[in-house]
C-alpha cells in the first residue's frame, strides 16, 4: 500500500504537471493562417482562370479604359461569346470603371457611389437581420416549451421558405408600402429560418445531466432557460447567424429592387443591367460590391464568434 | 462521526417500487419493496451489480425520478419538497461542469438560481473552492483542469448551498485508482467537516467499505435490498484502516452478501455498462 507522503509527493508531482500542461498552452489563440492564404490563393486563381479566357477567346485586348478605335495589344486566337467583352469584361477594366464617374458628368466615382448605396443597403439588411433573429429565437424557444406548437407551426416555418422570395416580395411591398419597411420585412423574413431551425437544436443540445442537476436546485423552467438553454445554444446560434448575414443582404437587395427604393445595391443592379450593353463593368464592380458586403457581414459576425467562444472549449466526461 | 442509531431518520423511504415502461409494451421493474432509513449526518453506500437499481434509488430520494409505488420522506416532508427546499446537492460520475463558465462561476451556478446576492456568491464560491483545495484555480475554464479537478469543483458545487443531503452517483467511477483514493480521503473530510449527510453510488467495495457508516447492498431483477452492513471501522480513517483485519473482514462480509444476492461486481470498482444501463432506464 502507498504510504501517505509519497502519495502526497505524487499529488504534488501531477499538480505540477498540470500547471505546466497549462502554462503550455498559449493564452492568445494563434492567428490561423493557413485559411486566408487558401482564400487569397482562391482568388488569384479564378482571376487567372478570368483572364486566361479572355487570352484564349476574347475580344481584340485594348489599354484599360481606352476607345474601340485605340490600338489593338493582344489578338486572342479564338472568339468565344460568353468570353468577349460584353459578357466577361477585363478584370482591368472593371477595377478602372470603379475609379470612374458613376455617370456622365457626376461628381462621385462608381466606387465611391457603390460604397454609399451597399451601406444604405447594409442598414436595411442589418436591421432585417436583428429582427430576424430575434424572432427566430423568439419562435425557436417557444417551441421547444410546446411540443404541441412545434408539431404545428414548424411545417408552416418550413413552407415560408419554400415560396420563392422574388413571389412574395411584391406582395409585402404592397402590404406595407413602398419604403425601407417593406425592404426591412423581407429581409428578416430570409433571416428568421436559419436562426428558427439552428435554436430549435441549439436550445435542446444541452447535457441532460445539467438539467437534473438544475432541477436538484430547484431551477424554473426561465432558470433552466438563461442558465443553461440560452448558453448552452450560443454555438449554433452564431452557425445561423452567419447564414443568416448573407441572406440578410440578399433580402435586402432584392427588396430594394421591388420596393422601388432609389438608393442601395438593388436600385443600383437594376439599372446597371439595363444600361448593361453600353456599360459591363458597372454591373460586374457592382456584383463585386454586393458580394464583398455580404462577405464583410460574414466576417462581422465570425469576429464576434470568435470572441464569445474564446474561452469555451467543450469537455467530455 | 456518524448520527447515532436512535436519532430520527432524515430519509424515510418506504415500500418503493419503480416499474420502467419498457419499448415494447414490457416493463421492467427497477426497483421492488425498497425500504430504507437514513440517519442525519451518516454516510451510506449503496452496492450492487449493474441494472440493480442504485442509480435509480438515488434519483428517487432526489425527486429526478417519481416512485410508482410507496413514499420518500426526507425530514418529514415530501422528496419533492425538499427538492424545492434545496436540501440536495447531487454529484455525478461526470463533472458536468458548464464550460462556458469558470471554475468560480459553476460553483457559484446554484447560488445564482437560489437568487443570493454577489457579495456572498462570491464569498461562498471562494470558500468552496478552498475547501476542495482548488483556491487557486477560481479563474480557469473546466477545460483546463484535470479529470479528478474538475470532480472536486463538481462537489464544491453541490457544496456550495449547503444542502443537508449529497446524492453522489459513482463520482469517482470515471478516475483512476490513486486519484480515486485520494478523493475518497477528500470527501470524508469535507464529510467530517460539513456534518452532511451522503448517499453515495459505487461499484466498488473497498471504496464503499472505506467510506461508508452502512453499506445497502442491493441485487438486480428486481432491483431490492438484499443487505445492510454496518460498517464499524474506527474514524478517522486513513490508509492505515485499509490494513486492518477488520476492513478486510468488512470487504468479504460485503462482497458475499452481493454474491448471494446474485451479482457480480468487480472489487477494484471498475465502472462497466451498467452506468449506461441505469441512465437508459432514467432517460
Amino acid at each position: 500500500m502507498t504510504a501517505g507522503p509519497a502519495r502526497n509527493e505524487i499529488h504534488l508531482l501531477e499538480r505540477e504537471l498540470e500547471l505546466e500542461l497549462e502554462a503550455a498552452q498559449p493564452r492568445i489563440p494563434r492567428l490561423k493562417l493557413r485559411r486566408p492564404v487558401a482564400f487569397v490563393l482562391l482568388v488569384a486563381l479564378i482571376l487567372v482562370a478570368w483572364e486566361g479566357a479572355k487570352l484564349l477567346g476574347g475580344t481584340p485586348w485594348h489599354a484599360p479604359g481606352a476607345g474601340p478605335g485605340a490600338p489593338v495589344i493582344w489578338n486572342p486566337p479564338f472568339r468565344w461569346t460568353f468570353a468577349n467583352d460584353l459578357n466577361l469584361p477585363h478584370v482591368w477594366n472593371i477595377a478602372y470603371a470603379m475609379g470612374q464617374p458613376f455617370q456622365r458628368g457626376a461628381d462621385e466615382t462608381l466606387l465611391q457611389y457603390l460604397v454609399f448605396a451597399a451601406l444604405y443597403t447594409w442598414r436595411e439588411a442589418a436591421l432585417g437581420f436583428l429582427l430576424g433573429s430575434l424572432l427566430g429565437l423568439g419562435l425557436a424557444t417557444f417551441f421547444v416549451h410546446s411540443r404541441l406548437a412545434e408539431r404545428a407551426f414548424v411545417p408552416y416555418v418550413i413552407a415560408s421558405q419554400t415560396v420563392p422570395i422574388i413571389a412574395l416580395a411584391p406582395l409585402i411591398v404592397f402590404a406595407m408600402g413602398q419604403g425601407v419597411l417593406a425592404v426591412v420585412v423581407i429581409a428578416t423574413y430570409l433571416t428568421f429560418f436559419p436562426v428558427t431551425i439552428a435554436m430549435l437544436r441549439g436550445l435542446r443540445s444541452f447535457d441532460p445531466r445539467a438539467l437534473e442537476l438544475l432541477r436538484s436546485y430547484g431551477a424554473s423552467r426561465s432558470g433552466v432557460y438563461t442558465k443553461l438553454r440560452l448558453p448552452a445554444s450560443v454555438p449554433y446560434l452564431f452557425t445561423a447567424l452567419k447564414i443568416a448575414a448573407t441572406a440578410s443582404i440578399v433580402g435586402a437587395i432584392i427588396g430594394e429592387d421591388t420596393g422601388a427604393i432609389q438608393q442601395g445595391l438593388g436600385r443600383v443592379i437594376t439599372t446597371f443591367n439595363q444600361y448593361y450593353a453600353t456599360g459591363p463593368e458597372k454591373l460586374w464592380a457592382a456584383i463585386f460590391i454586393a458580394a464583398l458586403l455580404g462577405v464583410t457581414f460574414f466576417l462581422i459576425v465570425r469576429l464576434t464568434e470568435i470572441v464569445a467562444l474564446r474561452n469555451r472549449q467543450s469537455i467530455d466526461a | 462521526m456518524a448520527g447515532s442509531a436512535d436519532s430520527a431518520p432524515i430519509v424515510h423511504i418506504s415500500g418503493v417500487d419503480k416499474v420502467f415502461a419498457g419499448r415494447e409494451g414490457g416493463r421492467t421493474t427497477a426497483l421492488s419493496a425498497i425500504d430504507l432509513d437514513i440517519r442525519p449526518g451518516e454516510f451510506v453506500s449503496l452496492i450492487g451489480p449493474s441494472g440493480c437499481g442504485k442509480s435509480t434509488l438515488l434519483r428517487v430520494i432526489g425527486d429526478l425520478v417519481q416512485p410508482t409505488r410507496g413514499s420518500v420522506q426526507v425530514n418529514g416532508k415530501s422528496a419533492e419538497q425538499a427538492r424545492r427546499d434545496r436540501d440536495y446537492g447531487m454529484v455525478f460520475q461526470a463533472p458536468v461542469l458548464f464550460d462556458w463558465r469558470s471554475v468560480e462561476d459553476n460553483v457559484k451556478l446554484p447560488l445564482e438560481i437560489l437568487g443570493k446576492d454577489k457579495a456572498w456568491r462570491a464569498k461562498r464560491a471562494k470558500e468552496m473552492l478552498e475547501l476542495v483545495e482548488l483556491g487557486e484555480f477560481t479563474k480557469h475554464m473546466p477545460y483546463q483542469l484535470s479529470g479528478g479537478m474538475q470532480q472536486r469543483v463538481a462537489i464544491a458545487r453541490a457544496l456550495s448551498f449547503e444542502p443537508r443531503i449529497l446524492l453522489m452517483d459513482e463520482p469517482f467511477g470515471a478516475l483512476d485508482e490513486m486519484t480515486r483514493e485520494r478523493m475518497n480521503d477528500e470527501v470524508l473530510r469535507i464529510w467530517g467537516q460539513t456534518g452532511t449527510t451522503v448517499v453515495f453510488v459505487t461499484h466498488s467495495i473497498p471504496e464503499a467499505v472505506y467510506l461508508s457508516s452502512r453499506v445497502v447492498v442491493m441485487s438486480a431483477r428486481p432491483g431490492r435490498i438484499t443487505r445492510v452492513v454496518d460498517i464499524d471501522l474506527p474514524r478517522p480513517r486513513s490508509d492505515a484502516s485499509r490494513e486492518t483485519p477488520r476492513y478486510f473482514e468488512l470487504i468479504t462480509e460485503v462482497r458475499e452478501a452481493l454474491r448471494a444476492g446474485g451479482g457480480d461486481v468487480d472489487d477494484a470498482g471498475t465502472p462497466s455498462a451498467a452506468r449506461t444501463l441505469a441512465e437508459g432506464a432514467v432517460g
